[in-house]
């Protein structure tokens, strides 16, 4: 069963208001057990945890150490395409923003993907807009191809897509999903997505589940913080994960805390979540969900990723541009402005100088018998 | 006191294996070897990276040590078979540690699987020591299917609880004719040494020393604690009484029998 019927009956509650009754008891009593419940969870997401934000962080960063220790895996994303026919207000590659729209060939793609390889990254994450017709899953699944023997591991961030399209990506290569839902407020969403077919609500709720049923190792979710209320969506997304864990014990859940940045564009976050309140969303998210990911990207400035490293991140994007083709070709067409650009080797030295790890390998392809390491 | 260990075709001194995941710095992983007196280090062959330069796990594994990839990823035989092939055809030696795991949850493993792997693998000339449940049937299983040791875990992995499972394993301790080495969930010196003091042959501790403050000193550490619950062991510790010995027995007005 996938998340759709547990969604909506947690979309009919009133989950900001029960969030925010929590009092200082249940916050407490939720820091002081070894697994947490959904209340818990709630609990600490509630105006009653802020005053103990100091001891969620000393749990979160404990428990973080024991399952995932002193070490950040790192990867950086590759633009493939910015076409899009969808028109999400909040994003620059909404197809009613006059931007110059470009897609990369397999040539250039083979280019941008040494130029990559180059700085030692080894986990691709690859992103288009929505434009089946130009981006589809034929292109997807050529560049896969070309992908997949430089980089042990392959992501995609593309649009959602149908169980049987996922295997044949996870076929030519790929191994990890991610899928955003932006917000699971429905009413809202809707709102936010006026045409193309990013609409629909349902569709992209169960590519999640989609892709865990069709093999993908890794499946990577979140919402976009600063649409809504940021304790219900974090509530929700936290369900959203815990169900995906408990429905697909094979897979490796992982959960992107991304905040809302300026683009191009006039749309402006409603809900701004500040720095303590990110805080918040992660060492509680950590305390629930001890072994998810938890991924924090280049949105974030470089002061402020290196501060929240021990709470609970383990993956880190690197050597981040989010133009296509901008590891070789400069940066004007970009999805939003990233705020942490410092390069792989900076990312290295900041993280060792904290005391963690950069790693950037972490899995061997498995899934076809003439594996990566043997087919090289 | 020359007590070896005696697994896969080897003698080892050291009951202690460790791990290399987890450290802040692969850089710390020779200096962890030597104040432990480990000679075993485990190793998830995902990490491994032949090519890299800078991120190359194996460049600072001492020679010395015997190096045990696991299969950490694999979520069922067929995977665990593939990555232990791989493994073997990346030079990385014969031995292997069978890790079938496919609850991302608590990371417990599969002991179906993991002995269908270990039978394919045994056959195939590896040294399998099979990560498992502390299972009797499946302890049996892995025996039957040629592991040459089995390795139940204290704890689930990366929890520091200690030896939760501490009459499951003394039964496979009682029970198989393997080496038995306590792997997962130690966290403290002492803990270790209470497996060994049980009876275990070895103990494999990763987390532990990793993310100590100090992963060398906690190294050294654990290096002794391993040796000291071994030596305890071998001296036969006195028998626990549940009933206390009183100085002035109530049953002393019975004398002793003597007229
Ligand atoms: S968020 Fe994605 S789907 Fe929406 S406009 Fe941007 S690229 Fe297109």
């Amino acid at each position: 069963m996938s998340f759709l019927p547990a969604c909506k009956e947690l979309d009919r509650q009133p989950l900001g208001d029960m969030i925010r009754n929590f009092g200082e008891n249940a916050v407490l009593r939720a820091l002081d057990k070894p697994t947490l419940s959904s209340e818990d969870y709630m609990a600490l997401l509630s105006p009653a945890a802020e005053p103990h934000l100091e001891a969620m962080a000393q749990a979160a960063h404990k428990r973080t150490l024991q399952h995932f220790g002193r070490t950040i895996q790192l990867f950086t994303p590759l633009y493939l395409a910015n076409h899009c026919s969808n028109h999400c207000v909040y994003c620059g590659f909404n197809a009613r923003n006059d931007i110059p729209r470009s897609q990369l060939s397999m040539d250039e793609l083979r280019v941008e993907a040494e130029a990559i390889a180059a700085t030692g990254l080894k986990h691709l994450l690859i992103l288009t807009g929505e434009a089946p017709n130009k981006a589809g899953v034929d292109y997807l699944e050529e560049a896969v191809t070309v992908l997949a023997p430089i980089f042990p591991s392959v992501s995609i961030e593309v649009f959602p897509m149908d169980e049987a399209d996922y295997v044949r990506l996870i076929g030519a290569g790929v191994d990890g999903l991610t899928v955003f839902q932006e917000t699971y407020n429905k009413e809202l969403y809707e709102k936010l997505h006026p045409a193309g077919p990013k609409r629909v609500y349902d569709y992209r709720l169960e590519a999640p589940d989609r892709g865990c049923r069709a093999g993908m190792r890794v499946v990577n979710i979140g919402g976009l913080l600063g649409l809504d209320d940021w304790r219900r969506e974090s509530f929700m997304t936290g369900m959203h994960a815990a169900h995906l864990l408990h429905a697909y014990p094979g897979v490796d859940i992982a959960v992107s805390l991304p905040r809302m940045r300026p683009h191009t564009g006039a749309f402006q976050p409603a809900h701004i979540v500040d720095d303590r309140q990110l805080v918040q969303i992660m060492t509680a998210l950590r305390l629930f969900l001890p072994r998810v990911s938890i991924t924090i990207s280049t949105r974030e400035a470089p002061e402020f990723r290196d501060n929240i490293l021990p709470l609970g991140v383990t993956r880190m994007s690197a050597g981040v541009t989010t133009a296509v083709g901008g590891h070789t070709k400069g940066n004007d067409t970009a999805q939003f402005d990233i705020s942490d650009p410092r390069s792989v080797d900076e990312m290295c030295s900041a993280l060792k100088t904290r005391g963690y790890q950069p790693v950037f390998k972490d899995w061997e392809p498995i899934t076809s018998p003439g594996s990566h390491e043997i087919a090289r | 006191m020359n007590d070896l260990f005696d697994i896969g075709g080897k003698s080892l001194q050291s009951r202690l294996f460790i791990g290399t995941g987890k450290f802040a710095d692969d850089t710390l992983i020779p200096q962890v070897c030597e104040a432990s007196g480990s000679q075993v280090i485990t190793t998830a062959l995902r990490r491994v990276d032949m090519d890299a330069a800078t991120d190359n796990i194996m460049q600072h594994i001492p020679e010395q040590m015997t190096l045990l990839p696991n299969t950490s990823g694999a979520r069922n035989a067929d995977e665990a078979i593939r990555i232990a092939r791989l493994a073997r055809a990346m030079g990385c030696g014969d031995w292997i540690k069978i890790e079938v795991i496919s609850d991302s949850k608590y990371l417990l493993p599969d002991g179906y699987e993991t002995a269908k792997a270990t039978e394919v693998l045994s056959k195939e000339g590896f040294v399998v020591l099979p990560y498992m449940n502390p299972d009797l049937y499946v302890a049996r299983s892995l025996v039957d299917a040629g592991a040459a040791a089995i390795m139940p875990l204290g704890a689930p992995i990366g929890t520091n609880r200690g030896l939760r499972t501490e009459e499951m394993v003394r039964i496979l301790i009682e029970e198989i004719d393997l080496p038995i080495i306590v792997d997962a969930g130690i966290g403290k010196p002492s803990e270790a040494c209470q497996a060994m003091e049980m009876g275990a042959d070895a103990v494999l501790v990763n987390t532990a020393i990793a993310t100590a403050d100090d992963p060398i000193a906690m190294g050294h550490a654990f290096g002794n604690a391993v040796a000291a619950g071994r030596q305890a062991f071998l001296a036969g510790p006195g028998a626990t009484r549940t009933l206390a010995t009183a100085s002035s027995p109530l049953t002393g007005f019975l004398g002793g029998g003597q007229s």
